[in-house]
């Protein structure tokens, strides 16, 4: 048999008689002629063992079926944050970024005709830039955690130095990204401590590791516990005496209350853009930020796609294009600034379309909801017998600590008790951080209405009290 | 004839109005607010911000309008053909959008308890196991982003393999041929590496005396694509295969070009120890301007141990994520993977199954062939390598005589594609061939399609020798006109965000 019958929707040139017809003008007698150069030995002899194909109201229902079993944020509240949080995402974002002409487009390698999503992004960076203070941000990373372990690489490469000092609360997942990154290039991870009351970064600690060898020292904003770190300038100057690069993570939903990073002279920004209009999808695709200052030497080193504003070449009208290409692995290969090629382009696009429709006032706002909110949940639940919370004594932005060593019970108890009262507490630390006892991680934004709050503190309530006699 | 749109729309900074708004974010409650009053009042006065950032201010309306003029000035899959070699731009079902748009995928947090997202692991679980399946490896983690992100991830299970058997100190050495992604060699950098670079032979395969010369007791492994960036397949894969082995290495698989073997033969029977999967490519999910992708790492069951954590188990009645690998490289990214892309990617298998899967292979290597030879035919496009050998999913022409005689470069008939409302191939690449155009159809087009792409190149080589300045001074139909892109690079002028833009030209005014 010369052709298999198979005709299927994604496939036009499925049908025999086109494929015949095809050969023919290439006189090829059959498909198996094009494989003939794969040698025998290892062709499949088999069929692959896969289900066979679905019509497309088939695969609808086996998908939502499947589906179902999840339970989502919006049948019970979930009080979860820790690198991936629940917020709005306004319909206009969804629209824009479901747009076929972005969507189903390629990274933009002919930008004549790719003005539309270069622009976006030049846009995205700018945002990005106002926001955190900075001048220069590529057009994505993967992730925070990626955008780390490459600004860690990048302060090595500008320093030609190999220490790098983190705090010691910060995200695991984070740190353990970091250490994969930072190991191959011979970069060696040092932890500062913390105040036990206040879980501010020890200073004091900083200023007995700290050396000509330090590459970066890396401090979070609001940290992975949720409080503010207030000693930024303290720690930014003690970085800058040693000439080592400051770099600093942030959640940018905080930068409209929040002082920015560049205000208190941070050289290289990270953090995660998934609050900035992207769903949480089971923890991806996230959106990696990463903006520096205005340096030649900076911008040469650093890592990923970046956008610049140009004109065509007779000058006369403005345009847009991938800037510093030199940098990157097509051109540079083995001396590239980094591997990265497909990033999160269009989640960059959902973060500008984001920040665009909350402008200035609305991410001001957004901040002071969420603070607020952060309040009187721990308002609350601070009422309870046995919690206590936050339990550092410091200013806390969207996610607080609640720790649970008085009601007697562990922090894993509590959660399931409180899932059969359809909530989902906040994420267990006590492995992550024993010394902080039975605790874990509660995470309040905008979503979260009064009601949630209220009914989480209830049950919390009736949890702790239970099997007291 | 085509026109692309040109709005000759503002930068969004030059757009809107004072006190414009364009969302207005829930408010609080007024109980709450009795509560805990005043939000700055816990908040220590030197972390206020005190200068607000300096975004648009705009309403609703506008946004919407700007951004949706900004994508008619973009080109897509969905409009026509998009033949950029290595980058597979194939259909993106739109059911896959639908699905992946549910609650049950967008709403889930993933630090839920497990017993909470039994449907989405189910899915990661078999996702995992197809993956396996159709690369003919032993485990396959879904946790990286995007391919380069899984090369990445490849070159730290050879380190992480080298140093269980205490020869990390010595294999040193990670080998790639000249024809190579760009990727995999910045990828073995990445991963603590020297890159030794192989040559091709005449026929733009691996060149096996030099691969013979090549490896050593440094010998990592050997970086591979197959078929590779000619759209040849690597007919030595065996011996390739037994001298990366027997010099102690390992073989890695880029799967950016696994389309046109789907279901014919399987890396991981070719040999291969690491594998990683394009699904922005293969499985058909959209790539959206340069993300997010998904780059899936398969290994042999060897090197099982060595991949990142959490892996998606089961245990005969729950799906749960199973941290307990003590071996394991570690994390390459926070969570699990780019879940929403894997979810179109299940549905896409489950669209095509097995069968179909194969028949994309067959499609996509017919449509390349096909192109092949009548672009051949042309007589001003040239192959440079195996000719008269079948090519896989893509080939790769140079324009070489054109610039030779006509003074008209890849890059110049790249731009004049465009005008035709087509988009071009990539250019320059592979480097091994001179005034490259790498072309790679996919199945997705029909064959009136192709057609009218092979209509363009003739005129365009016709153009070449009777009006060259129509090609060397396209494109014209585009949003804009041919760029400056040194512009955009250099100190002086670099405009890399407005802030910048604006520093530079008040200077330029003062």
């Amino acid at each position: 048999m010369m052709t298999k019958s198979f005709v299927h929707p994604y496939i036009p040139n499925s049908v025999p008689k086109i494929k015949k017809d095809m050969m023919k003008q290439i006189s090829t007698q059959s498909i198996e002629e094009l494989y003939a150069d794969v040698p025998r030995k290892f062709r499949l002899k088999k069929k692959l063992d896969l289900p066979n194909s679905m019509s497309e109201h088939e695969v609808k229902k086996f998908i939502e079926t499947l589906l179902s079993k999840n339970v989502t944020s919006r049948e019970m509240p979930v009080f979860l944050g820790a690198g991936c949080w629940p917020h709005y995402v306004p319909a206009v974002v969804e629209e824009i970024i479901q747009r076929t002409e972005l969507l189903t487009s390629y990274t933009p390698y002919q930008p004549e005709i790719s003005q539309g999503l270069l622009q976006a992004l030049f846009e995205y960076q700018s945002m990005i830039c106002e926001i955190t203070g900075m001048e220069v941000a590529n057009s994505s990373m993967y992730d925070w955690a990626s955008a780390l372990g490459e600004a860690v690489r990048m302060a090595a490469r500008l320093t030609n130095r190999t220490e790098v000092l983190i705090p010691k609360i910060i995200h695991p997942e984070r740190a353990k990204t970091l250490q994969t990154y930072s190991d191959p290039a011979g970069i060696r991870i040092r932890s500062i401590d913390y105040d036990s009351e206040t879980g501010q970064l020890d200073t004091e600690d900083l200023k007995t590791k700290i050396s000509q060898k330090t590459a970066a020292v890396y401090i979070e904003n609001p940290t992975y516990l949720g409080f503010v770190e207030t000693q930024v300038k303290e720690i930014a100057e003690e970085a800058h005496d040693y000439e080592s690069i400051f770099i600093v993570g942030v959640d940018p939903t905080s930068l409209g209350v929040l002082k920015s990073p560049g205000e208190y002279y941070a050289d290289i920004v990270v953090g995660e853009g998934q609050p900035l209009g992207i769903p949480m999808n089971y923890g991806g695709p996230l959106l990696g930020i990463f903006a520096c200052r205005d340096d030649v030497q900076m911008i040469r080193q650093m890592p990923g796609r970046i956008v610049g504003m140009t004109t065509t070449l007779d000058g006369t009208k403005r345009g847009f294009c991938n800037a510093l290409q030199t940098r990157e692995q097509h051109i540079r290969r083995e001396k590239a600034t980094s591997n990265i090629c497909s990033n999160e382009a269009l989640c960059g696009v959902a973060a500008a379309v984001y920040l665009a429709l909350l402008g200035p006032k609305g991410l001001k706002e957004l901040g002071e909801i969420i603070i607020s909110k952060t309040q009187y949940a721990m308002h609350l639940l601070a009422k309870i017998k046995g919690i206590k919370t936050p339990v550092f004594n410091s200013s806390h932005f969207k996610e607080f600590t609640v720790n649970f060593d008085d009601t007697g019970k562990t922090v894993g108890e509590i959660h399931e008790k409180l899932l059969q009262r359809q909530v989902h507490g906040g994420k267990g630390i006590t492995e992550e951080f024993p010394q902080l006892g039975e605790t874990a991680l509660y995470c309040v934004t905008e979503v979260h209405s009064k009601d949630d709050i209220d009914m989480l503190a209830s049950a919390l309530e009736e949890v702790v009290v239970e099997g007291e006699s | 004839m085509f026109k692309q749109a040109r709005w000759n729309e503002s930068v969004i900074f030059e757009l809107g109005h004072f006190g414009r708004r364009g969302h207005i974010v829930p408010q609080v409650e007024k109980e709450i607010q009795q509560t805990v009053g005043d939000p700055k009042i816990q908040f220590p006065e030197e972390m206020r911000r005190q200068i607000p950032p300096k975004l648009p201010e705009l309403s609703e309306v506008e946004v919407v309008r700007h951004y949706v003029r900004l994508s008619q000035m973009n080109y897509c899959v969905d409009l026509g053909f998009y033949p950029l070699g290595s980058c597979t731009m194939k259909y993106n079902p739109k059911i896959n959008e639908k699905l992946a748009k549910l609650p049950q995928v967008t709403s889930i947090h993933p630090y839920q308890d497990s017993k909470t997202v039994q449907g989405v692991l189910e899915i990661l679980y078999q996702l995992s196991h197809w993956l396996a399946e159709i690369t003919g490896t032993y485990e396959v983690s879904l946790q990286p982003a995007a391919g380069a992100h899984g090369e990445f991830l490849g070159a730290l299970i050879m380190r992480a393999y080298h140093k269980f058997n205490n020869e990390d100190r010595k294999r040193t050495e990670i080998i790639v041929p000249d024809s190579a992604h760009g990727t995999n060699p910045a990828s073995g950098t990445m991963a603590g590496f020297n890159v030794v670079v192989v040559p091709s032979d005449e026929d733009g395969c691996v060149d096996l005396e030099a691969l013979e010369a090549a490896v050593s007791e440094h010998t990592a492994g050997l970086m591979l694509t197959n078929p590779n960036t000619l759209g040849v397949f690597e007919k030595n894969i065996e011996k390739i295969a037994e001298i990366v082995h027997n010099a102690g290495g390992l073989l890695y698989y880029d799967g950016a070009n696994l389309n046109a073997i789907l279901g014919k033969v399987r890396p991981g029977d070719m040999g291969f120890d690491i594998v990683h999967i394009n699904i922005h490519k293969t499985f058909g999910t959209p790539h959206g301007g340069g993300g997010p992708g998904a780059g899936p790492v398969g290994v042999s069951e060897e090197l099982a141990k060595f991949l990142p954590v959490p892996i998606v188990a089961f245990d005969g009645e729950r799906y749960y994520l199973n941290y307990d690998k003590p071996y394991s490289i570690g994390k390459i990214r926070e969570f699990y993977g780019n879940v929403a892309v894997l979810v179109k990617a299940f549905a896409y298998i489950l669209s095509l199954g097995a069968e179909g899967l194969e028949e994309i292979a067959e499609v996509s290597v017919l449509n390349a062939n096909y192109l092949m030879k009548k672009l051949e035919e042309i007589g001003s496009y040239e192959l440079l390598y195996a000719k008269g050998r079948p090519r896989k999913h893509e080939c790769v022409f140079s324009t070489k005589n054109l610039y030779k005689e006509r003074g008209t470069r890849a890059l110049h008939i790249s731009k004049r594609i465009l005008d035709y409302g087509l988009h071009s191939p990539t250019t320059y690449f592979p480097l091994i061939v001179e005034e490259a155009l790498m072309i790679e159809p996919t199945e997705s087009f029909e064959k009136e399609e192709l057609d009218r792409f092979i209509e363009v190149m003739r005129k365009i080589a016709k153009e070449a020798n009777e009006n060259p300045n129509k090609i060397l001074e396209a494109p014209k139909n585009t949003a804009v006109n041919r760029l400056d892109e040194a512009k955009a690079s250099h100190p002086k002028t670099m405009a890399l965000s407005w802030k910048m833009h604006v520093k530079k030209t008040r200077k330029v005014d003062i």
